[in-house]
C-alpha cells in the first residue's frame, strides 16, 4: 500500500510579504458544495439551523458559528467550511465534497485592497464590501471566490489547479503596490 | 458596459459571455413546421433599438440572464434571472 503524503495547494508557495501586505495559505478544512433541491430552500435553511447553527446564506453573504462557516457561492450554491456537513442536509439539498479543490488563501495588510484592486473589477470599498461580503468574480481571468474576512483582509479561493498562477499574480500585484509605497 | 445581475449587483462586463438572442428559450414544439425551426435555429432581427440577449455571469455566480439593452444608446434596461423568466423554478 502507497503511502500518500497529504500536501496542500500552495505548499512551498506561501507565505510571502511585500509592503507590509502577507499572502499565507488557509487550511479551510472540510469543504462541501450545498446545491438546495428544487422547492427545498425553506427546509434547508431549517435544517442547516439545526444542524450547523448556520442560515442559508443570502447571495453575497456568509456566516460563521463555532468552526462552521457558510459562504455564498453562486446562483443556489453555496459552501459550508470548517466541519463535515450534517447527514440531514442530504435530504434536502445535493452535497458534493470539494475538500482539497480549492486553493484558499489570506490576504492581510493595510494595501490589501489595492493588492486585489490590479486583479478584480470588483468594488472593495468597505461601503460595497464589508466584513463578511463575499462575491464570486474574476481574478486574472480565474473563477474566484473572494470574502471579506476583516477590514484589511480577505480570503480568495480559486481552483488547486490554479494555485500556482494565482500565487504568482499575487505577488506581482504585492511588488506593483508596494512599489508605489 | 455593466449588467446589473440580480443576484450579485452591478459587474464588469468581463464576467460575462453572450449567449445569443432570448429567442432562443422560446422552443417550438416538436411539430411547429419548418418554418418556426428555422426561425428558432436561423433567423434573428438586427434591431437598431431595444432588444433582448441572453448573458451567462460565467466569471461571478454562474447564473443564465436575459437581458433588456438599447443597441443604440447600450442603456441596459432590465436584467432577470433565465429561471424565472421560463419559470423553470418548478
Amino acid at each position: 500500500m502507497a503511502e500518500l503524503v497529504a500536501k496542500s495547494p500552495c505548499a512551498g508557495l506561501l507565505p510571502i510579504s511585500e509592503g507590509g501586505v502577507t499572502v499565507s495559505e488557509v487550511d479551510p478544512g472540510p469543504i462541501t458544495a450545498i446545491a438546495p433541491f428544487r422547492g427545498k430552500e425553506k427546509t434547508l435553511n431549517t435544517a442547516l439551523t439545526r444542524a450547523h447553527g448556520l442560515g442559508w446564506p443570502a447571495p453575497g453573504q456568509s456566516d460563521a458559528a463555532g468552526d462552521a462557516r457558510i459562504q455564498w457561492f453562486g446562483h443556489s450554491h453555496a459552501l459550508l467550511m470548517g466541519v463535515a456537513p450534517k447527514a440531514s442536509l442530504a435530504n434536502h439539498a445535493a452535497l458534493t465534497d470539494q475538500g482539497d479543490a480549492w486553493a484558499v488563501v489570506r490576504i492581510d495588510g493595510k494595501g490589501a485592497r489595492d493588492v486585489l484592486a490590479r486583479l478584480t473589477p470588483l468594488d472593495l470599498r468597505p461601503a460595497a464590501f464589508p466584513v463578511g461580503a463575499t462575491a464570486r468574480s474574476e481574478l486574472q481571468h480565474m473563477q474566484a471566490a473572494i470574502t471579506r474576512v476583516g477590514r484589511d483582509a480577505f480570503q480568495v479561493m480559486v481552483f488547486r489547479s490554479m494555485a500556482q498562477t494565482l500565487v504568482h499574480d499575487l505577488q506581482v500585484a504585492l511588488r506593483a503596490v508596494a512599489a508605489r509605497g | 458596459m455593466r449588467i446589473p445581475c440580480p443576484l450579485c449587483g452591478s459587474r464588469d462586463i468581463r464576467e460575462f459571455d453572450y449567449m445569443g438572442h432570448a429567442q432562443a428559450l422560446d422552443r417550438p414544439e416538436p411539430e411547429a413546421g419548418a418554418q418556426a425551426w428555422d426561425d428558432y435555429v436561423h433567423n434573428r432581427d438586427n434591431p437598431a433599438g431595444p432588444t433582448r440577449d441572453l448573458w451567462f455571469h460565467g466569471l461571478g455566480c454562474g447564473a443564465w440572464l436575459v437581458v433588456d439593452r438599447d443597441t443604440v444608446s447600450h442603456e441596459i434596461t432590465a436584467a432577470a434571472l433565465a429561471r424565472d423568466v421560463k419559470g423553470g423554478a418548478a
